[in-house]
């Protein structure tokens, strides 16, 4: 768990995760909460727990859970889009407490690539092979699930094109009668008034 | 978003080190996040890394305004290995001159009301072989080295497909602005036109009033 950054007490941090449909996302966190007395991060603080919550594509929540200050969080995407990560502690400080934050460390897995834990127990030279080239036709379905997802996004995206083109289109032929239609009506307007002011 | 995360988070754990790739083994992961930064704001991610680890940094804006972030990459003594202003799109490799926390930064402060999406993924060290070499009295049979191949292949495949996915995602956030845009454009300036039209009409109308006693002829 290498990479972390900071937050504050109650701040809710959230990443986002563009997965296709059922893939597997594994997270990983660990939280701190800084210390005023000694300066620097507790390894850990009594109750100190983090609310995960996994909001789908359509705004559904698929998880959420609190757990301690570490923890492994996992969900499976239903439906392919961006999926959000939120994390955020159930301090129940005010955020009145100056200097006060929190360090979270964080690593989400998604997809292909579990290596098992049990290659490296392979003493026997054929089972290591056999358990790589399982990883590998693990990672081939990723890739064929990620180009599917791609499919669909080109499509959904050449409908909007086509759309914004077809406004386009019509917007200028309405834009061309109006202009048109005012035109008439202007002079036929201003006609009619000359007239009756007897100006013509 | 390599293999998306920490392209090699399994093995690295509890893999021995080799001789020759000792530290890199050890360290070998990588990370990538995408997270949505606020206007005005700043969000900064620590690493620790041991000396002589290769990284890489490479970030992209996936929607919002110009498409464009700050970035700031400082070593552990504060010392600034890479900056660059409103870049859309970067790649950044350095080799850790000491141990130490690393620190990056991107900061959208420079924006009034636009938030931007930013995706970056960091890379520590090189990835550990998949056969490792040290208890081992043969080169590698046919079939381990057809998986090597095979494996690399797949990581850059994995690469490519996360890069496009990234185009996409930010050419489908440009058509979606576009199309919004035409929408009010649309709105706007029809209503812009009746109004005028028919304003001109009437102040036109309001030239010849009857409140004149005298006519008095307008000049073409």
């Amino acid at each position: 768990l290498a990479l972390y950054f900071h937050s504050g007490e109650r701040e809710e941090k959230c990443i986002i995760e563009d997965v296709p449909s059922d893939t597997l996302v594994i997270g990983n966190y660990k939280v701190q909460r800084w210390d005023i007395h000694k300066q620097d991060f507790l390894e850990s603080a009594p109750g100190l727990g983090m609310f995960v919550t996994v909001t789908s594509p359509t705004a559904d929540v698929l998880l959420s859970k609190l757990y301690g200050p570490q923890g492994t969080f996992s969900f499976t995407s239903y439906l392919s889009g961006e999926h959000v990560i939120c994390l955020q502690s159930n301090s129940t400080r005010f955020v009145a407490l100056a200097g006060s934050k929190l360090r979270i460390h964080l690593d989400i897995r998604v997809g292909e690539h579990f290596l098992d834990e049990s290659v490296v127990q392979a003493k026997d030279k054929v089972n290591e092979v056999n358990l790589r080239l399982e990883h590998l036709i693990e990672q081939i379905h990723h890739v064929s699930k990620e180009q599917n997802y791609e499919r669909e996004r080109e499509e959904k995206f050449r409908k909007m094109s086509e759309e914004t083109n077809s406004n386009i289109l019509w917007w200028a032929v309405v834009q061309t009668l109006i202009l048109i239609s005012i035109g008439i009506w202007q002079i036929k307007s201003l006609r009619d008034f000359f007239i009756a002011k007897k100006l013509v | 978003m390599p293999p998306r995360s920490s392209r090699a988070a399994g093995p690295w754990g509890w893999l021995p080190p080799l001789l020759l790739m000792l530290l890199a083994a050890c360290a070998a992961r990588a990370s990538e996040i995408t997270f949505e930064l606020p206007d005005n704001a700043k969000q900064c991610f620590y690493e620790e890394i041991a000396q002589g680890t290769k990284c890489t940094l490479e970030f992209q804006v996936i929607t919002g305004g110009h498409y464009d972030v700050d970035c700031r990459l400082e070593d552990p003594d504060g010392i600034v290995l890479y900056k660059e202003m409103k870049k859309q799109y970067d790649s950044f490799t350095f080799t850790a001159s000491r141990n130490g926390t690393y620190k990056f930064c991107f900061s959208n402060e420079f924006s009034t009301f636009t938030h931007k999406t930013v995706y970056f993924d960091f890379q520590v060290g090189e990835d550990p072989p998949l056969f490792p070499s040290e208890n081992r009295v043969t080169a590698l049979t046919q079939m381990e080295s057809a998986c090597v191949s095979i494996h690399e292949a797949l990581k850059s495949v994995i690469d490519y497909q996360t890069h496009f996915r990234l185009r996409e995602a930010q050419g489908r956030s440009r058509a979606e602005d576009l199309n919004t845009r035409v929408a009010y454009w649309s709105i706007g300036e029809a209503i812009i036109l009746l109004v005028v039209s028919i304003g001109q009409v009437f102040l036109l109308k309001s030239f010849f009033s009857d409140k004149r006693t005298t006519t008095t002829r307008v000049g073409s």
